[in-house]
């Protein structure tokens, strides 16, 4: 549980394309992480490779280390299925599967890892929704497909199944972009709450949420269209956001980007 | 069209803000008059672009025109057979017998056709069904780009080729290539009726068992290339959502690819069901007509609705064997129709994925 991250000299490519240049960064357990940066500066790109999702686009390649407590999870001997049941992701959009029950949506990770038993599944159920703030608007309606949910609730049905399987990482892209402010509010909180257990790595391009929910930030860059984009600087959220040490940092966080 | 002033203003008034403004005003000095004839009348003149209204008068009058012409082949087929089916001396639907070269004594009945038509149609639907949807996933889901599309084009090219040859070589090549494999079916399992030794001879290969492989082979790749089409548009959220969830390839496709493409792969088999039904003339050619009785075995001959009727082409001099037939080809409408009304349903059935 609660492991923690050390990205080492990551490069990002799809096909040809430098997507992200030599980005190193260090994760530390229970603790939130927020990447910030203008759009198309690799955010996602970055994130999606700490779970080994960027592979799944077609052409897409990876060089460098990413290290789950010092275990480098692209060794040759790793099976990014495992690791994407260690580290669950949360995407931008609501994504529960729509012909599933609100139940089935949270126990989905679990099935596929293969436990059966119904009453060890209800349990996780109830626990997930509850960790997820969520329990107390659905229990009356588990059996009801989870399409049937507002945005804001199926994204915290999303963060439900995530945490179901107990993963060591959680990774979130813009989990709050598609959401009203009173579901953002209550996803802000859920993090706060979250991170007592789970070590979270959060993208967001709002940056009163950075300012709100992370310990860390880390800002990511763009030197010119086509060029690979960078991490300038992480460091402590207080820090990045009173006194940052580059000037680009101090520019996008102020509003005087571009 | 009709109506030259309305369809004036948009080319007089490029500014939608002016046309706006001419509409508002008769509303605006009407509003303190009570109620009167023309204040229901002031809503319903909503601005109507031209472009807006050819479109809608094509559209509504190609709507309108299928569905005229359906009613039309409809009500042909029954004013057709109605006076044939009056001279029928038995039971038109329950009867096996087919005599009609004699107009003055018509004796028929389509239960055989009807029986033959739909072992052979489910048998084909049954073969290719599987097929297609292994097919379909490979293509979209494993299959390697520069490799899919070629594989794709082929089996569309499949479609291509015409009945004929589908029914010549079902007749000459696979007919004898199955000789042996039917012969050892009925020596084994012959005790199960659909197994059981046939009314014509197996050697010639002219059974349903072969009529029915060959139209698999011909509905493939209908039922294929709309399931593809659909497997390919399972939204990529939701895949990533169940990668992301640590899902193998095999379980992405059973919790994502499947229940999304579900409802439309059984409408693209009940389209294959339908092109089944109604081949004629590949089944023409392969199915050895005989005179005795179906026996609910694969390996008996006999004629589909549609073969039987392209064979008898040379009756249809006399109206009255003539009405025989098409009596026949209203049932196989009627069919049809049947078997898309329950693939509608079914696709209702499960719109809840969205
Ligand atoms: N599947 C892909 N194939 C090719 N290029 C991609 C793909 N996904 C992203 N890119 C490119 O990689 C770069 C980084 O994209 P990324 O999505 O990581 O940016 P981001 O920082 O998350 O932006 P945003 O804030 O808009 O989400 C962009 O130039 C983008 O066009
Ligand atoms: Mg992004």
């Amino acid at each position: 549980m609660a492991k923690r991250l050390d990205i080492k000299d990551l490069n990002l490519f799809y096909g040809k394309f430098h997507a992200v240049e030599n980005v190193s960064l260090a994760v530390p357990p229970k603790n939130v992480t927020a990447f910030i940066g203008p759009s198309g500066c690799g955010k996602s790109t970055v994130l999606r490779s700490l779970n080994r999702m960027h592979e799944v686009a077609p052409g897409a390649r990876v060089e460098g280390k990413v290290l789950l407590d010092g275990e480098d999870i692209y060794a040759s001997t790793v099976d990014p299925v495992e690791v994407r049941r260690t580290i669950g992701m949360v995407f931008q959009r609501p994504n529960p599967f729509p012909t599933m029950s609100i139940r089935d949506n949270v126990v989905a990770g679990l099935r596929l890892a293969g436990v059966k038993d119904k009453k060890k599944l209800d349990e996780v159920a109830e626990r997930s929704l509850r960790g997820a703030n969520l329990w107390n608007e659905v229990k009356d309606r588990l059996d009801k497909p989870g399409g049937g949910l507002s945005g804001g609730q199926q994204q915290r049905l999303c963060i439900a199944r995530a945490i179901a399987v107990q993963p060591d990482v959680l990774l979130m892209d813009e989990p709050c972009s598609a959401l009203d402010p009173i579901s953002t509010l209550a996803i802000e909180d859920l993090i706060t709450e979250l991170k007592k257990e789970y070590t979270i790595v959060i993208v967001t391009h709002n940056m009163q949420q950075a300012a709100r929910v992370s310990d860390q930030t880390a800002f990511f860059n763009l030197l010119g269209v086509g060029q690979p984009g960078q991490l300038i600087e992480v460091d402590d959220t207080e820090k990045i956001f009173s006194n940052p040490g580059q000037k680009a940092t101090e520019d996008y966080i102020s509003g005087r980007f571009g | 069209m009709n109506d030259p002033v309305v369809a004036k203003r948009p080319a007089g008034s490029g500014d939608p803000g002016a046309a706006r403004g001419v509409a508002a005003a008769p509303t605006a000095s009407e509003a303190p008059i009570p109620p009167t004839p023309e204040a229901p009348e002031t809503p319903k003149a909503p601005h109507v672009r031209p472009g807006d209204r050819i479109f809608r008068g094509l559209a509504t009058g190609s709507g309108v025109f299928i569905v005229v012409l359906i009613g039309a082949i409809g009500l042909f087929l029954i004013l057709q057979a109605i006076p044939s089916l009056g001279l029928d001396q038995i039971n038109f639907l329950t009867s096996r017998e087919w005599n009609t070269s004699d107009p003055a004594n018509l004796r028929f009945g389509i239960l055989d056709l009807l029986l033959v038509t739909v072992i052979v149609s489910i048998l084909a639907l049954l073969i290719a069904m599987p097929i297609a949807l292994g097919i379909a996933l490979f293509l979209t889901q494993y299959a390697p780009r520069n490799l899919a599309r070629p594989f794709a084009y082929v089996v569309d090219l499949l479609a291509a080729v015409p009945s004929i040859v589908f029914g010549l070589w079902g007749l000459f090549v696979l007919g004898p290539v199955l000789y042996p494999f039917s012969e050892w079916l009925i020596d084994t399992l012959g005790w199960i009726p659909i197994f059981a030794k046939g009314n014509v001879n197996v050697q010639l290969g002219g059974t349903i068992f072969t009529a029915g492989i060959v139209v698999a082979v011909m509905i493939l790749p209908i039922i294929t290339a709309v399931s593809r089409e659909v497997f390919d548009r399972t939204p990529r959220m939701h895949i990533e959502g169940a990668i992301a969830l640590g899902a193998t390839k095999w379980e992405v496709v059973r919790t994502t690819v499947l229940p999304f493409g579900k409802a439309g792969y059984v409408s693209a088999s009940m389209l294959g069901l339908g092109r089944a039904l109604g081949e004629t003339i590949a089944v023409m050619i392969i199915l050895s007509t005989t005179s005795a009785a179906f026996g609910w075995s694969l390996f008996d001959g006999g004629a589909t609705f549609a073969s039987k009727i392209a064979l008898a082409a040379p009756e249809f001099n006399d109206t009255r064997s003539a009405g025989a037939y098409i009596a026949a080809g209203l049932v196989l409408f009627v069919l049809t129709f049947v078997v898309n009304a329950i693939a509608r349903s079914i696709v209702a059935g499960h719109k809840e994925y969205e």
